[in-house]
């Protein structure tokens, strides 16, 4: 299967990012248009993964010109249940997902026919198709790409949080300390900013291949059109028995794991709490507003039928018998 | 109560769909503000009775439901006066200005619903400036309706069916 997503059909996508990077730079609602360009997903075959951490330190090295540089001391905020979240002396931790670490290995130890097998997943933003982040964002600062990224805005991001509680897996991480909200009402509101994978973006815009997939020695990772990463991860299922997240979960994702046990029983035995989601199954978080959305078309048509039928009806009462 | 001769009463009709307008508004309202994470920040959602106020699907939804409530009401009102009101009412100066706000806070919130779509994607400058003009119309909208309620100046005048008061 390993090849099967070609670096030409990557980059071909990658170059329709780049577009996509230019079109949303645009401040004008030239801005909105559907997304007809193809979303990147990316394959994680956890066999594969030998939780050497290279793709967690490539990671922190690439994207450290991202990193906050929070302003110290930190401004009082109120009322006193608002809390300081640092960790700019933090900086190694590499063991959770922090808001200068976007990825971290999680183990699993589970039997396997009977015997004790040990998998290391690779654990970061899942870039939902539909991100509740990005949609319940009050501010713009988290959005989505047309390359299937979706990426928190450092410059608007005020560190509310919201996005962290929305997100089926908390993914984002908040540093306190830094960003719009300094120059705002810093007391009052906001808290920082809001950190995550942006699955590299930038490197994507210029064709190349995200820090962690570049890096992996063992090819755990793959990134390509979501169509053929899918097509790929059930032909593996398929071959080895196997089980798929992140497909459907929160309606579907742009990352995709492939694992041979059952992702319930890997959920049982990993790690979890803040900074390290789980790996139970998510439904479709946004599902329910879609539909309200869609069906609120119908609110102004009834509204419109009532006033014409009460028109109507009137105009029937006014009309005396040699009218009729 | 009446200080002006020419203001109406409403019908019992008109006086019911009055009042889902008034509550329409006020859930729209809170829940518009509850977008915000400010409501557990400032212990509103300790309130018995009001923990859903810190949950953002919750709120999220009572918008969108008090969006719909308000979008029909909004059509059934502008029809309603094109077809027979305007016979027999008058739009006041204030009530224009409270349209065009209102006219802002539907148009912005059309977007941001639109924009809230899967794959409808916008850039975070023109999301940003769609939810910040939203608040801004909301905001402007509610004090201007504050004070004319205490100016008790309504929407319409010179009728005796209709009145649609202050809000």
């Amino acid at each position: 299967m390993d090849g099967k997503i070609s670096r030409r059909s990557f980059l071909k996508g990658g170059l329709a990012a780049a577009g996509a990077a230019v079109a949303s730079s645009l401040p004008m609602p030239e801005a909105v248009k559907a997304s007809s360009v193809e979303e990147l997903a990316t394959l994680i075959d956890i066999r594969k993964c030998i939780g050497c951490e290279a793709c967690v330190e490539a990671c922190q090295e690439v994207n450290e010109p991202k990193f906050p540089e929070p302003k110290k001391p930190f401004p009082k905020m109120y009322p006193s249940r608002v809390k300081v979240s640092d960790w700019s002396d933090k900086r190694d931790v590499m063991d959770r997902l922090t808001p200068y670490n976007w990825l971290f290995i999680q183990e699993a130890t589970v039997t396997v026919n009977g015997e004790e097998e040990t998998f290391t997943i690779p654990r970061r933003c899942m870039h939902c198709q539909n991100p509740p982040c990005a949609d319940l964002c009050p501010w713009g600062a988290a959005g989505k790409l047309k390359n299937g990224i979706t990426r928190i805005n450092s410059d608007y991001c005020l560190g509310g949080s919201k996005c962290k509680d929305v997100c089926p897996w908390h993914i984002p991480q908040r540093q306190t300390g830094v960003g719009l909200y300094l120059d705002l009402l810093p007391a009052f509101a906001g808290n920082g900013v809001m950190y995550k994978c942006d699955r590299c973006y930038n490197r994507i815009a210029e064709g190349q291949l995200p820090a962690c997939i570049d890096v992996c020695p063992e090819n755990v990772q793959k990134i390509g059109p979501r169509d053929e990463i899918l097509k790929e991860a059930h032909a593996i299922q398929k071959e080895i028995g196997g089980y798929i997240y992140g497909e459907k979960e929160n309606g579907g994702t742009n990352t995709i794991y492939v694992s041979p046990v059952p992702f319930e029983d890997l959920n049982k035995v990993i790690e979890t709490g803040p900074g390290k989601p789980d790996l139970r199954p998510v439904k479709d978080s946004m599902a329910q507003a879609d539909n309200l959305a869609k069906a609120m078309v119908i609110a102004p048509i009834a509204g419109m039928a009532a006033a014409a039928a009460k028109f109507f009806v009137s105009a029937k009462k006014s009309m005396g018998p040699e009218d009729k | 109560m009446m200080k002006t001769s020419n203001r109406t009463r409403l019908t019992a009709g008109n006086r019911a769909l009055y009042r889902v307008f008034i509550l329409a508004m006020i859930l729209t309202a809170f829940t518009g503000f509850g977008q915000m994470p400010i409501f557990k920040r400032y212990y509103i959602s300790d309130i018995p009775g009001m923990a859903w106020s810190a949950d953002f699907y919750a709120t999220h939804f009572l918008h969108y439901v008090g969006a719909m409530v308000l979008l029909g009401l909004f059509a059934y009102f502008i029809l309603d006066y094109i077809l027979s009101g305007r016979k027999k009412l008058q739009l006041t100066p204030s009530a224009y200005f409270r349209i065009i706000l209102m006219a802002g806070i539907v148009a912005t919130g059309i977007l941001r619903v639109f924009k809230n779509m899967p794959d409808v994607l916008f850039s975070p400058a023109f999301t940003a400036f769609i939810d910040i003009s939203h608040l801004g119309f909301a905001m402007v909208y509610l004090f201007t309706a504050l004070v004319l309620v205490l100016m008790k100046r309504g929407w319409v005048r010179k009728t005796d069916q209709y009145r649609m008061d202050s809000v």
